[in-house]
Formats: C-alpha cells, structure tokens, sequence
C-alpha cells in the first residue's frame, strides 16, 4: 500500500507509527515544503528563548523515517492533488502516486489588513525558519511590539522578554488568550506576564507599520504610537485547505473530517491544523489546533488506513503551557450557559471546575495543574459526578472512583 | 479541675538532625503522640499518651526516635517504688480497678533458668540431629491401659513438635492475628487455640488445626463450631487471672465480632468466673461426655486450668472425670486485660505446679491416662526440653507467638489502641497485621525451636522426645533450696 | 513486561514508599541529605493517597498505549526497549502536556532548573524498585502483565 502525506509534523508522525504499529507494510512518502526532519512546533519558542537547543528540537530519533519505512521528501510544495489517477504533483513537476494519501498541511499566519507588512525586521512566527529569524535580529536594544495575545504571541513575548530593551502585545479583544481563557480567568495570566516586564494594548489593533526600510513604529486603530524595531504578527492562523479544496474536497474552515480522519473523498484523509472535527463534548466540528490532537488525528488516519479496529481518538480543545515557568492547563467547556463552577484558590493557584448536566465539561487550572489528567479523563469519559465539591477537594485522586474501577484501573 | 499528678511513663527523644519530617509517627501512632508544628517546621510530642510500643521507632526511616524512660521519678525508694506511687495515683484519679495486660513482670523467680539440662559425655554418646533421625513429634490424647484388640485408640492429636499456639480469643486479638497462628499451625504441623471467642468463619477452613475452646460464656458454642475443630478445650480457668471470669469490653465487639461470638453488638462480653454448669467435679464429667456425646467421640477433650494452690489434686479429679488431656496454665501467662492486682499476686508458677502434678498422677497410676499441656510463659526452646523432663506431653505458647508477630510487649492491650494490629479491632490498625507476612514468622519461630529441641536431645543422647517425657534425671536445679527441689523432684547440681 | 500494583487491602497509608522513592532519585541518595541538604529537593514519584477508610499508592502504569506518549510535543516521553515508559530528561521541556494527558495523575512536576516532568522509571538505576522493597506490609507489588 503506497501512503503519501503532505505534511511533516505531528499528525504526519501518528500516521506513520500507527501504520506501523498495525504491521501494514506501507510504502510511506513524506512531503514537506520545510527543509527539516519533525520538530516540536511548539518548541520554536522554547528554541527561540535558549531553553531548548537543537538537538532537542525534534520530535523523533534521526533514524526515524528509515526504521518505519518511511521516506521524506523536503523543500518540495504540492501544488495540486489529482484524485482521479491518485496522484499528488509538486511545484518542481515531481508526482507522488498513492493509495491513500494524508492532507497534513496544518495552517498558516493570517494576514489582517495592516499597512507596511512588507517592511524590514516584521516577522511570522510559525516556523522554525521564524525564530532563527528574529534569533538574529533580537538584541538589547530591541523594541518588539506582538500583534495577537493568543498562544503564538504571549509565547513569542515570553521568549523575546529576557532579551529585548521592551515587549508590548496589542490584542483585538479585551482580555488575553481570548479563546481559552474567560473574562475571569485572563487577567491571572496578564498579571503575570505584566510582572515580567511585558505591556498589553487590548482591545486595539495594529492599523499600520511605519519605517523607511526597517520597522521604526507602529500605529494602532485608537491612534496610540508605540516605538519599534521588531514587528511580529501572532494574529491568527488560517488552515491551509486551497489543494484540498482544488482537489474537490470538502472544505469550509477547515476541512472536515470523521472520526478516522476521513473527508468526504474515498482514500483521502486530513489530520492536524487543517482540519475541523468533532468536539466530544459540544458535538459540533470545529478547529482544534492542539499538537497531542494533531497526532491522534494523523494515527486514526493511520489505523483506517491499515483497516485496524481501534477506538477512536476523544478530541477537545485543551492547553498545557507555562509562562515564565507558571503552568496553566485548560481543558473542555470552559463557562457558558447551565454551567455549575467548582474553585479552589490556594497559594499555589486557583482551580476552576466546570460542571453540567452531571458531568464534568471543563477545567482551567492556574498554578494548581498536578495530577490534571484525572480530570481529563472524566471529561472524555463523561463520567456522572454526583457530588463536585469532592472534585475540588485536596485529596481528590484515583481514590475517588469506586473500588473496582480503582482496582481495575491499578492492575 | 485539679492538677494532673500522673507523669508520663516514657519520653520521646528526637534527633532533629536525622528527622527529616515525613510525618510517618505521626501517620502511624494511634496514640497521637506525634503532631507536626508546621510553623516552626518541627515534629513534636505528647509524651503523656506514649506507651512505648515502639512503632515509630522501628518506622522512622533515619532512626531519628529514641523512647526513654520518664527521668522524672519520685525519689529512689526499694519500697515505694515509682510505680507503687504511681498506681496509687491513678487509683485516686479514677477510682478504678487498675487494668494491665501480659503476664505479671513482677520479680517472682523463674524456676527454668534455674535449672541445667544434662548432655552426654563418653558413656550414651551425644546423637547428631543433623545425620540422626530425631524424632519430635508427639501425640496428645487418652491412652488405654491395654492396646485394645481392635486396635483402636481415644481420639489423639498428632505434633510435629510438642509446642502449640495457646488460646487467644478473637475479640482480644484481631482476625488478622489469629489467622496468622491458624496459618503457621498448619504450616508446622501442630495446632492453635480459638480461645473463648469463638471461630470465625473465614477461619474455619484452618479447624483441621484448631482446638475449639468451650470457656464459661459459652461464645460460639454450637455443633458446627465443636465439629470444626481437632479437639475440644474445657475453660475453668487461666493462668493470668485464676478464680476471675473475662470482660471484652463493648467497643470491641464489633459485627465480626458479634457474628463469631453469638452476642448483639456493642454488648460487653462477659465470662463469668464459674461455668453456671460445673459446681462438683461430677458436674465436669457430664460437660466432657456431652461434648465427647455431641461429636461422636472423635475429638479429644482437654480441660484447662490455672496453676493455683492444690493443682495436683484438682487434676486428678480432672483425669477421673474422663479429660483427654489436662491443660496448665501457670501465674506468668499473658492477658488481653485482667486487674492488675490479681494478675500479679495470684496462683503459683507453671514449673512447680507441673511437677506437682506429673508426680501426684503417677502416683495414682493415672498418669498415662491424660496427656499434660502447659503453658504460662515458656519463652524459649530451653523452657520447653524442662518441660518435657519435668513431665509435660507439649506446651502452649502465646506470648512467645505474640512477639514473633509483632508484640513489642507494651502492655497496653486493653486499650483496643494496638500499634502492631494484635489486640485490636479498628480497621485501621488491623490492617498492619498482614498474615502473609506474620504467618511465616510465627512459623519460623517454631521451626527454630524445633532445630534447637533436637540439637538439645541430641546432646542428652535422646533421639526421640518421648524418651525426655517426665525425665528428671536430664535435670538439675542450680541455686535452688531444698523444698524446691523436692517438689520439682530434682537433684542440686554437683549431686548424683 | 513489569508494574509496580498497589494493593489497597494492606496500605497503612505510611507513606514510606515516597521517601525511599524520593530517596532512590536524590543525588546524594541519603534519606537525610535528600530531605534536608540537597537544593532542590527531589520529588517522589510515588502517590499515595487517601480515601475513606483505605489508601492507595499510584504511580505510573506504563501503559503500552501511553496517552502521555501520544501528548508529549517534544518526543521526550517515550518507550524503552524493554517495555516500559520513560522521560528523556534532556528533551523534556516541562510543557505538561503529558501531565493534562495522564489519567492516574502519575506524572509530577520535578523541581529541577528546567522544571521537566518525573515519574516511576521501576528503579532502573536502583536496580529494583525502592518502593516495593521497603513497604513494611507488603501493600506493593512487582506483578508481570
């Protein structure tokens, strides 16, 4: 069985060691328009702060594709996928015959409407290629503004903080990680953030970029200039779905796939960023854009592919990230109509439980994150919670099951 | 509210170096001693509640606990020692009888180690045990005058080695702890005691090797309970309180409890002093046979009593009335709970009244008839070869088998707060007492004494305990007057 | 394949499997140095926690399907020839993916310069797990599944 995946990160990985965990024999080709082997996209912050070297940068062992029976083929962009003769053709001319093929093409930087992108030292940050980048312009004496207060941009903020002369983020909404955190849970982060020297502009946008080679400074929508020498834009990715959609999948957002990864044409699946799949909790398709999803994603493509039977992957939207060493973890549904909240504020943090209908839907941890995978799995496993207030308990654990899923579970 | 005059027996010595505040004496004391001051970021004590079980010592992981005796005494007095002083006190607090638990520690003498055991020297040379067969066993029961024709004899229990696990009722001791004893019974080859308590019926599959113990309140006394056991045991009484019955307070009759003994939970457990039933020696007679009557004759019935002045005679009595096996609980035996004054001053030691006894029922040509079990503090294998030459068929042991599970011998039994989850019925301290773990070491004790019995046969040339069995000749007494040598029937050393 | 399985029949609740598991990943591997010297102190991989009426100790289960595996974004967490699962401490980063992954709450945060994440690696550097080997009840035990 030839499988050809476009694509190089982690939904290419779960599909490649799922087909080999299944015994398939495939013959598997790895497309990517990147120059380098898997790495930890997340890690590029990581990289770019000097916390993580790169050796450390990749995902898996060098011998990685070999030892799986893979092959990877980089620097080479699909232009155009041929579902007829199953064939996917590159820019250079080279065509890619398969079996099944995986659309792993993640997602890219949005581009708002902002004057002077083009200028000197405005940078994306998605890549690896990205933090060498800015590496090579950040110096003491660098004034850096973020355009976006989501994932990307607080984590490049954190990384350039320790070295930059000034950090200051603009951010559309009125709070910061606006689609993980509510209203009441942001300003914990943006306390935090703020004690280590970073600004916040919310509720504004960047209008335009001025400079006469390089960026000097930026205008925002209110009017406010800051001073600049390095621009970012963290504001929103956008999934990269033109080949599939070409190629006559369906495609709206995202493309949405089932539970196998699937899309509505036979033999071509989609994992990762690209996607929109179901929500466990709220049953609607949306774009969860989480590494461990993406993997999960890429290894059901893997197991349909190898026609093995398997559970389906549980999806939902969940975070796990620290800021200047202070983890936050987010899980489900967080807030929202009918919903009971559960907290806890001790010295080492606040925990918000969020119950509903009996279940638990979702948790925003600050500080308060060991042993959060407990609840993730009542999450997934929509397990009935007749008593919460055990939930938020010091001595929840495994001890709250009954006694045989205690013994079960321990086995 | 007056002042506290009771001091503390024992304080606690920390080596706040080596604590390294992980809290297990405090997690593991079910006194409370130990308590954490997280502010000074110390762990502390209440030295009033230490009984000196010596459980933390031996959980601390970085030996940091030391237990000391109380330095604060009244002034040195031989008379009115700080214990003296200190029983009055408590009497004046509570106006109470004065509990204790264990055998007596008071000073009496201990007839065993002053006595010697021979060896061979030259003539009758010594017997190897480790090339030579040496033959322990032995056989508990009636036995006729005459081999009968047919063949049959009184129903016997077979030893491996003449030592047994004396009664200790569940109730006073957990189930964790008997079944620990029932386990290292079989594995051994001898028997334990249920004690008055009944036989619980998780355990039952251990009856092959239990001795089912009738005592005067009759607790799980019922057909099934006597056909579960190898032999049947009389209760009159027991070595540690003579002439009183037993009290298992309310609190520890819990449901296991209640369901075992045939009583309604949360009622105390009372033994009276007498059995209501057995006012004449004619009145023993009549429990045996009906006992003998409700299972068949299969089961031999031994009769227990404590070591009192005129043992001998009630021990012939005893063997008339028909007993398998007469049972002899000396002043030195053990108790869950008992007055401390009784405990301490009644009945006579276990090493007079035997030979007492053995002599009284040869005398009376009786003596082949019931087998001798004694008991009341036999602490090592060297108790047990002098029992066996001052006359004994086998001994009871329970102190000894206590210590091998666990007893540090605090005494504290009648607290119901048993740090080592022996006489205890809370869930939580029973639980410490696994009997995976304790059943190999109660075991173990019994093989080591067994290798030491056989390697002091074998050096008296005796290659079978039988040949030991009332053998004075293998011993002397050492420091001993004249009428206690007389009544143990032996010679000083030195003399013929 | 081997794991640590805690048999809530017998726990005392002692918490003596933490400190010899503290202990066994310590530097100095001194209880007290451990406890008292070193800087930072090490963490217990070991949990034992405490319900009504029972205690059980939890650690990690090595799952053969490990979700944290499946989690962790930097290839860190993975699993060893000999079949069971463990951090590569040079790759972890302390993101806590694994962490938000693992349903028995196994994995801790450690207290080293980079905050990467610890958890049960069967003693291999012991050469038997501490824990099992100084349970005073036999409430821990090393079972083959």
């Amino acid at each position: 069985m030839k499988v050809v995946i476009i694509g190089n990160s982690a939904a290419a990985a779960g599909c490649i060691e799922a087909l080999n965990a299944a015994g398939a024999n495939a013959d598997i080709t790895v497309v990517t328009d990147e120059s380098k082997a898997i790495y930890g996209r997340p890690l590029i912050s990581y990289y770019l702060w000097g916390k993580a070297q790169e050796k450390n940068m990749y995902y898996r062992d060098s011998g990685f594709y070999e030892k799986n029976g893979a092959k990877l083929v980089t620097g080479t962009r699909i232009e155009k996928i041929d579902p007829k003769v199953k064939k996917a053709i590159a820019a250079d001319g080279s065509e890619f015959a398969y079996d099944k093929l995986l659309i792993a093409t993640g997602s890219s930087p949005a581009f708002p409407p902002i004057e002077g992108l083009s200028k000197k030292n405005t940078h994306t940050f998605m890549t690896w290629q990205d933090a060498d980048n800015i590496k090579e312009k950040l110096t003491q004496e660098t004034d850096v503004v973020i355009a976006g207060a989501g994932l990307i941009g607080l984590k490049a903020a954190e990384s350039v903080s320790a070295r930059a002369r000034s950090v200051k983020v603009v951010e559309l909404a009125e709070r910061v990680l606006p689609t993980v955190l509510d209203a009441g849970n942001a300003p914990v982060l943006q306390g935090l953030l703020e004690e280590n020297g970073i600004e916040f502009y919310l509720g504004r946008s960047v209008k335009k970029i001025e400079g006469t080679d390089a960026v000097t400074k930026v205008i925002l929508s209110d009017g406010t200039e800051l001073p600049c020498s390095l621009f970012i834009l963290a504001a929103g990715v956008r999934p990269n779905t033109a080949l599939a959609k070409e190629a006559g999948v369906t495609v709206n957002r995202g493309i949405p796939v089932d539970e196998w990864s699937r899309t509505n044409l036979p033999d071509i699946y989609a994992a990762g960023d690209v996607t929109e799949s179901t929500d466990l909790i709220t049953r609607d398709k949306k774009i969860m854009a989480l590494w461990p999803n993406a993997y999960l994603q890429g290894e059901a493509a893997g197991n349909h592919m190898a026609g093995k039977e398997a559970e389906p992957p549980q999806l939902l939207p969940m975070n796990a990230v620290t800021f200047f060493g202070y983890p936050i973890i987010t899980a489900g549904v967080i807030g929202g109509e009918g919903t009971s909240v559960y907290s806890a504020k001790t010295a080492d943090g606040i925990k918000n439980l969020y119950v509903k209908d009996g279940v638990l839907q979702g948790m925003a941890l600050f500080g308060m994150v060991d042993r959060a995978g407990i609840y993730t799995s009542l999450i997934k496993d929509k397990i009935a919670i007749s008593s919460p207030e055990d939930l938020i308990s010091g001595k929840f654990g495994i001890n709250w099951f009954n006694k045989s899923e205690r013994q079960r579970k321990m086995r | 509210m007056s002042l506290e005059m009771v001091l503390n027996d024992f304080r606690i010595e920390r080596d706040n170096e080596k604590c390294i505040r992980c809290g297990v004496c405090i997690r593991q004391c079910a006194n409370d001693v130990h308590y954490m001051d997280e502010e000074s970021d110390i762990v502390l004590a209440n030295n009033e509640a230490c009984v000196n079980c010596l459980r933390c010592v031996t959980v601390c992981p970085t030996h940091a606990i030391t237990i000391v005796k109380e330095p604060n005494q009244v002034r040195e007095n031989a008379n009115w020692t700080n214990d003296a002083v200190r029983e009055i006190q408590m009497q004046a607090k509570t106006g109470a009888v004065l509990l204790s638990g264990m055998g007596t520690p008071k000073p009496y003498p201990i007839y065993w180690d002053k006595m010697v055991i021979n060896a061979s020297q030259v003539t009758n040379p010594s017997i190897d045990p480790l090339r030579e067969p040496m033959e322990t066993r032995v056989m508990i029961g009636r036995k006729p005058d005459r081999l009968p024709k047919n063949g049959e004899l009184p129903p016997q229990l077979k030893l491996d080695l003449p030592v047994m696990f004396s009664a200790m009722s569940f109730g006073s001791i957990s189930k964790n702890a008997q079944e620990s004893l029932a386990r290292a019974a079989k594995e051994t080859g001898t028997y334990f005691n249920t004690g008055e308590g009944g036989l619980h019926a998780d355990l039952r599959k251990y009856g092959k090797n239990a001795i089912v113990q009738v005592a005067s309140g009759r607790f799980g006394v019922e057909t099934g309970y006597l056909n579960a056991g190898a032999a049947i045991e009389i209760k009159i009484g027991q070595g540690a309180k003579p002439g009183i019955g037993g009290h298992l307070p309310g609190e520890k009759v819990g449901e296991e409890v209640s369901r075992t003994r045939m009583i309604p939970i949360g009622t105390d457990a009372i033994s009276p002093a007498p059995h209501h039933d057995i006012y004449s020696i004619e009145d023993l007679r009549q429990l045996i046979y009906s006992l003998k009557e409700a299972t068949n004759y299969e089961k031999p019935v031994f009769v227990k009593i404590a070591a009192v002045h005129n043992v001998a005679a009630i021990a012939s009595g005893i063997a008339h009335a028909g007993a398998d096996a007469i049972c002899i609980d000396g002043f030195r035996g053990g108790t869950g709970a008992a007055p401390m004054r009784i405990r301490d001053s009644v009945g006579i030691p276990i090493e007079l009244a035997l030979a007492a006894v053995d002599k009284r029922l040869r005398d009376e040509a009786l003596r082949h008839q019931v087998s001798l079990i004694v008991g009341g503090s036999i602490r090592n294998s060297t108790d047990v070869v002098k029992a066996i030459a001052l006359g004994a068929d086998a001994v009871y042991i329970a102190t000894s088998a206590l210590i091998a599970i666990g007893c540090h011998m605090c005494r504290n039994c009648y607290s119901g707060r048993c740090n080592w989850g022996i006489c205890t019925q809370r869930d939580d301290l029973v639980k410490r007492l696994n009997p995976d773990i304790m059943a190999e070491r109660a075991a173990n004790l019994l093989r080591a004494w067994q290798h030491e019995i056989q390697e002091l046969l074998g050096g008296m040339g005796i290659n079978a305990i039988e040949s030991l069995k009332g053998n004075r000749l293998m011993l002397r007494g050492i420091g001993l007057n004249k009428t206690e040598l007389d009544v143990l029937g032996l010679s000083h050393a030195g003399e013929n | 394949m081997k794991k640590i399985v805690p048999d809530e029949n017998w726990c005392l609740g002692c918490k003596l499997c933490e400190v010899y598991c503290l202990t066994a990943h310590s530097k100095t591997k001194d209880i007290i140095k451990a406890y008292r010297k070193e800087n930072p102190k090490p963490v217990s991989r070991m949990q034992v926690e405490e319900g009504k009426g029972f205690h059980i100790a939890v650690s990690c289960r090595h799952c053969e399907d490990g979700k944290c595996i499946k989690a962790c974004i930097t290839g860190a967490m993975h699993r060893t020839p000999e079949g069971f699962t463990a951090v590569d401490k040079e790759r972890c980063i302390g993101c806590l993916t694994c962490v938000l992954a693992c349903p028995y709450g196994a994995i801790v945060r450690d207290t080293d310069e980079r905050h990467t994440v610890s958890k049960c690696d069967l003693c291999i550097e012991a050469g038997e797990p501490q824990c099992v080997k100084h349970c005073p009840n036999n409430a821990l035990k090393i079972e083959e599944v």
